[in-house]
């Protein structure tokens, strides 16, 4: 029996050599979707098909958090990303958290984030956005 | 009535918001539908339609819990939710009620307990599965909140603000600056309303040096979890004309009563769009009012967190496009200045509980208009505009106007 190893955070998220997002996008106008669709929120629609995004955007916003629900580690750096076009809301990582070194419009990349190992052995996988300039260093 | 007629609010109240450990969720629904009652000089028995809201409420009937203390009359009642636009949604359904023609009397009462309530959002956050298993709309193994940006309220509208500076070319820290500045603005003026949560001033340097809760608001920067309730009872133009000249006198006109929904904005459902429906909202306001922003001699905005009240100037209108950080800058939202708002101390200081800010925002504005605010009472004025949103998202813009 084959198992997988690795499953993804939520389903939009596609593992592998070259992690991405997939989005669920209207045939009959063109808006994007990450979630199971009923039909388009933007022109009623119900026919989708699924595209792949970029896996580099720019920052459009973020805050970063402090207090947060129990559980949650603090603090971190919750961004909305443009990618191409088609917004992303994720963390922003391998930065550090405070303002100084943030930077509306900042160049950034996916990188997948262990979550953790189930009962089974597999692996959660999420994801978030770290900073362009500094995945070079 | 016609269907073209006036809407009024003859009787208005709210209850101190703030702590009020010996009351439940009804006695402050009832203290305010009661005052509000007696402040328009009619009855429980001449009320024909109810809308009530409470966002905590867990029965879904807290109109006809209300009535089992105050009347149980056999009349309609509405019961809404619309997240912090609750209240304004239940008095838009009564002012809907008056409009059709088919009552002649409502009652809108919004009510909440949310004294030592935590952070809105997020919640608290379940353990992961001992397996992983996708489950909901995006197949999540595991809850999102922290992993994926976050939930939590102060951190949504600390996006929405800086998201706004950044567009005007500031920069997080200069952001910041601009939203402490609201903050000390809002906090300074609810030293004059005593039906405020708190009502002490801070400096610019205490409330950037409060605790952090979601850069770029600090503690002193959230909206405050309170207690309350308020209610207002309306009628039509018509109606007004048979009730005696105090009553009259101290009417205050509903010259626009709006409320939208959020339509689809590319981004809105991972990043709510909290804008394009307050925008939508006031344009149509300013349209049944027949008035500009420029007319209105206070505001009373939905600052529910300081990086909010920022991006609403704007989607309000009462600045250029783009101006509403010189806005701040320039003072002119101070209760001095040439269009004050929130000068009940806005949710900041006043308080939030959830589905009374709706009416007490109107409350406000109608103590103004009525020329019975006391020391806060901005002199003369004649015209107020109260907004409410309620993320999901509901948003309420209610244009009034003192009687002739």
């Amino acid at each position: 029996m084959e198992t997988a190893t690795q499953i993804p955070l939520v389903d939009y998220l596609v593992l592998g050599d070259e992690p991405h997002l997939v989005a669920n996008e209207c045939i009959q106008c063109g808006a994007r979707f990450f979630d199971r669709r009923n039909a388009c929120a933007s022109c009623s629609g119900t026919d989708f098909v699924q595209v792949s995004l970029s896996p580099t955007g720019t920052l459009r916003t973020f805050t970063i958090v402090a207090q947060a629900a129990p559980g949650v580690p603090v603090p971190f750096v919750a961004g909305i990303f443009d990618c191409d076009g088609t917004t992303v809301r994720a963390n922003l990582v391998n930065v550090a958290p405070d303002p100084r070194s943030i930077r509306f419009g900042m160049a950034a990349r996916l990188v997948p984030v262990p979550i953790g190992t189930d009962s089974h052995g597999t692996d959660a996988v999420g994801f978030a956005f770290e900073p362009l300039e500094e995945a070079h260093k | 009535m016609s269907i073209s007629d006036d809407v009024w609010i003859i009787g208005i109240n709210m209850t101190r918001f703030g702590k009020h450990p010996d009351s439940d969720l009804i006695d402050l629904a009832a203290r305010a539908a009661l005052g509000a009652l007696a402040d328009s000089g009619r009855t429980m028995r001449e009320m024909d339609v109810l809308a009530a809201g409470s966002v905590m409420d867990q029965t879904g009937v807290v109109g006809q819990t209300l009535q089992k203390q105050i009347g149980q009359t056999g009349i309609p009642v509405f019961n809404v939710t619309n997240a912090c636009a609750t209240g304004a949604t239940a008095l838009r359904t009564v002012i809907m009620a008056i409009k059709s023609g088919e009552a002649k009397f409502g009652l809108a009462v919004g009510t909440e307990k949310l004294s030592g309530r935590g952070m809105l959002g997020g919640g608290s956050r379940a353990k992961d599965d001992d397996i992983w298993e996708a489950r909901g709309r995006l197949g999540a193994v595991a809850p999102i909140d922290g992993r994926l940006g976050t939930d939590v309220r102060p951190g949504l509208f600390g996006q929405i603000g800086l998201e706004y500076a950044a567009q005007q070319g500031l920069d997080a820290l200069e952001a910041f600056d601009v939203f402490a500045r609201i903050s000390e603005k809002n906090h300074a003026h609810s030293t004059l309303n005593p039906l405020s949560t708190y009502q002490k001033r801070f400096t610019l340097d205490e409330i950037k040096n409060d605790i952090m809760i979601s850069f770029p608001n600090t503690r002193a920067m959230c909206s405050a979890n309170s207690d309350g309730a308020a209610a207002a009872v309306v009628t039509s133009g018509e109606v007004l004309k048979t009730l005696p000249l105090e009553v009259q006198r101290r009417a205050v006109k509903v010259s626009a009563s709006v409320l939208r929904s959020d339509p689809w904005t590319e981004g809105n459902q991972v990043f709510p769009d909290i804008n394009t429906l307050t925008r939508d909202a006031a344009a149509l306001a300013y349209e049944q009012a027949g008035i500009g922003p420029k007319d209105l001699d206070l505001v009373e905005l939905h600052d529910c967190f300081a990086s909010a009240e920022l991006v609403h100037y704007d989607n309000l209108g009462l600045c250029e496009p783009g101006g509403a950080v010189d806005l701040v800058r320039s003072g002119a939202t101070w209760r001095d200045g040439t269009t004050p708002v929130n000068v009940s101390g806005g949710l900041q200081s006043k308080g939030h509980p959830i589905a009374a800010t709706g009416i007490a925002n109107i409350w406000e504005i109608c103590t103004h208009l009525r020329g019975e605010a006391g020391e806060r009472q901005i002199a003369g004025a004649k015209v107020g505009l109260a907004h409410v949103l309620g993320l999901g998202s509901a948003v309420g813009v209610h244009i009034l106007e003192r009687a002739a």
